[in-house]
């Protein structure tokens, strides 16, 4: 039950429950939450630190890190480490509106497909079955391409590649709860179906979804810098990570072009992933210890 | 068990076709002219080529005729013409095919073997430091972005520590060997030919070290757990009463129940694989079907992408099929519902 007390907002302790709550988590959980604030706390205030302009040469072409470049210089002799923090404006957001969109879109059609089932469930989920049959990276990179390379059209392929995994989670949830007593007295007690749905069932089926959004959140932002790094997201000169990384294998023998958007992207991954296992530890504990 | 198995063999097909259908919608809809996705920019104004092609797909039909020649021309293995390579799509991938696999079963070998390994060996001694040393090992390479870490490792072993080879299947101007397997490292050995053999497998060492890394803690992770799961039972109990060392109870009695579940995952890994697959044939100028997807997506080689989709996505299909069956057959006790 302490899974819907968590989620539930508008406590009057609400900061201090929060506390409570990511001291319940393990340490590991803890480090990824630091790092996931650090990213958060760049990427909506980088523009005010005292950087050189990342699209705007800064000093000698390939230069290697030292004292007035600490990440050293690119092909056009731009500030790495600039560019490095200035491309948590690209990656992180983009993967945050595809899980929160997917997470939306996905929720929504298993909800429908595991409440109603006949039709409706059929033709979600065989269209989810398709979907899945596809190895990611190939369905987002055709679905990119056919769109046309940029960011947000990357982005919507991956709401496309990512939408049945939420499906699936979230129709499991709704087909369990909805044969709990307490769905079968609201019933019994007279509630439409919409309210039954809404008020007695989704309230319960939110924890998995959470756990797994969480873990994905590295996975998209992996992706997304995939499909930059492939040619098919950001378009340069835009600093995002994985077309970052993309110039550094162009340019092989200077390491550190690629070295700090490598470390970055790293970092958020392994974050996500401390996260979510911290998460499911504190709120799942039916899953497997 | 056995209807379960007849419905999922059954259900491919259907799965196949919706493959082949999503890949149609895209093929329509790109730039709102899908004759643009199967004829090069720069043949356009070409009447006679945009007629042959337009014949050919029957792109002056309404859209159900089309959906169906389509449909034709993909069972009779005609997926177009590459816009790069001008040569059928068809050809291109049945071409690189082999080198995919080849580095696939190589990094499968590899992930599964380090897996199991580390599985076991964290199962045996459990928080202890190699089990955390172990877990963090895995986890990064699940973690590590493989366009990178494949960047990086080149950059060690191959420029600075010079312990492997370039990039791509083998030396420069080295003839590849002849033979049916298409698995330069099969193919050599084949033909006798040990100094080929080396060199083929030096070139396939660290791109599939790299790839095999991130499934490492995939398998390990279910190794371990199923393991600690497995040496919790009675019969584990029976056997250390009865006076079977350590080494006896686990290899003999808990592995071999472990390994069970261990199944279910390869055809995850499978996929897996095949996503960094591409991007470490990026990496490594690999000349397989993932480079090939990659510089066709770098310039919207329509055809090419298609093409390599509907593969990987029959592939994909076929290992989780696999995977499914065996994973019935060896355990019966499973009831598969659904």
């Amino acid at each position: 039950m302490s899974a819907v007390e968590t989620l539930r907002p508008a406590s009057p302790s609400r900061a201090r429950r929060a506390w409570t709550f990511v001291r319940r988590l393990p340490l590991t959980g803890q480090i990824g939450i630091l790092i996931l604030l650090f990213w958060a706390v760049t990427l909506l205030t980088v523009q005010f630190w005292p950087l050189v302009d990342p699209l705007m040469m800064a000093g000698r072409r390939l230069q290697p890190p030292s004292a007035d470049h600490w990440l050293g210089t690119d092909a056009l002799g731009r500030d790495v480490l600039s560019r490095t923090l200035h491309g948590s404006t690209y990656t992180i957001p983009v993967a945050l509106m595809v899980v929160v969109s997917a997470v939306v879109i996905g929720s929504a059609l298993g909800a429908a497909a595991g409440y109603l089932g006949g039709w409706t469930d059929a033709v979600i989920m065989r269209a989810a079955d398709v979907t899945l049959s596809f190895p990611p990276i190939l369905l987002a990179m055709t679905v990119a391409a056919t769109l046309g390379p940029g960011l947000p059209n990357a982005g919507l392929a991956m709401v496309i590649v990512w939408w049945p995994i939420y499906a699936r989670l979230m129709r499991a949830q709704v087909l369990e709860v909805r044969t709990r007593e307490h769905v079968e007295a609201a019933i019994a007690g007279g509630a439409g179906r919409g309210r039954v749905l809404v008020v007695h069932i989704l309230p319960l089926c939110w924890t998995p979804t959470l756990i797994n959004a969480t873990m994905d959140f590295g996975q998209v932002a992996l992706l997304a810098a995939s499909l930059s790094f492939i040619g098919l997201g950001a378009v340069p000169p835009s600093p995002e990570w994985g077309s970052m990384i993309s110039e550094g294998a162009a340019k092989f023998y200077s390491w550190w072009i690629a070295f700090g958007p490598g470390m970055a992207i790293l970092s958020v991954v392994l974050a996500t992933a401390f996260l979510g296992d911290g998460l499911r530890d504190v709120l799942d504990r039916r899953g497997p210890k | 068990m056995l209807r379960y198995l007849i419905r999922r063999v059954l259900g491919v097909p259907f799965l196949l076709l919706g493959v082949a259908s999503v890949a149609f919608i895209l093929s329509q809809s790109t730039k709102g002219d899908p004759l643009s996705a199967l004829v090069p920019e720069r043949m356009m104004n070409n009447p006679e080529i945009v007629q042959a092609v337009e014949a050919q797909w029957g792109l002056d039909k309404p859209l159900p005729v089309r959906y169906v020649v389509y449909m034709k021309n993909l069972v009779q293995g005609d997926m177009g013409t590459s816009f790069n390579t001008r040569r059928p799509v068809a050809r291109d991938i049945a071409e690189r095919l082999p080198a995919t696999l080849e580095l696939v079963v190589a990094a499968m070998i590899v992930g599964t073997t380090l897996g199991m390994a580390i599985g076991l060996l964290s199962a045996r001694f459990r928080h202890s430091i190699f089990d955390n040393a172990a877990r963090g090992f895995a986890l990064l390479g699940s973690s590590l972005p493989i366009f990178w870490s494949g960047l990086i490792m080149l950059y060690i072993f191959s420029v600075q520590l010079k312990w492997t080879p370039g990039t791509g299947r083998l030396d420069a101007r080295t003839q590849a060997p002849e033979g049916v397997t298409g698995f330069y490292t099969v193919d050599a050995l084949l033909a006798g030919n040990g100094g080929l053999f080396i060199e083929a497998l030096s070139h396939l060492a660290l791109p599939a070290l790299v790839l095999g890394w991130s499934v490492i803690g995939i398998v390990a992770r279910l190794v371990r757990s199923s393991l600690l799961d497995a040496l919790g039972q009675d019969y584990v109990r029976t056997a250390r009463a009865k006076g079977a060392s350590d080494r006896v109870v686990l290899i003999n009695h808990a592995l071999r129940n472990a390994l069970i579940p261990v199944l279910t995952v390869l055809g995850f890994t499978f996929a897996y694989l095949i996503t960094g697959a591409v991007l470490t044939e990026a990496i490594f100028s690999w000349p397989g079907i993932g480079s090939y997807a990659v510089s066709a997506a770098r310039s919207l080689d329509y055809p090419a992408i298609g093409g390599v989709t509907i593969v990987g996505a029959t592939a994909f299909l076929l290992a989780n099929l696999v995977t499914d069956i065996a994973y019935a057959w060896a355990n019966p006790r499973i009831k598969v519902s659904g």
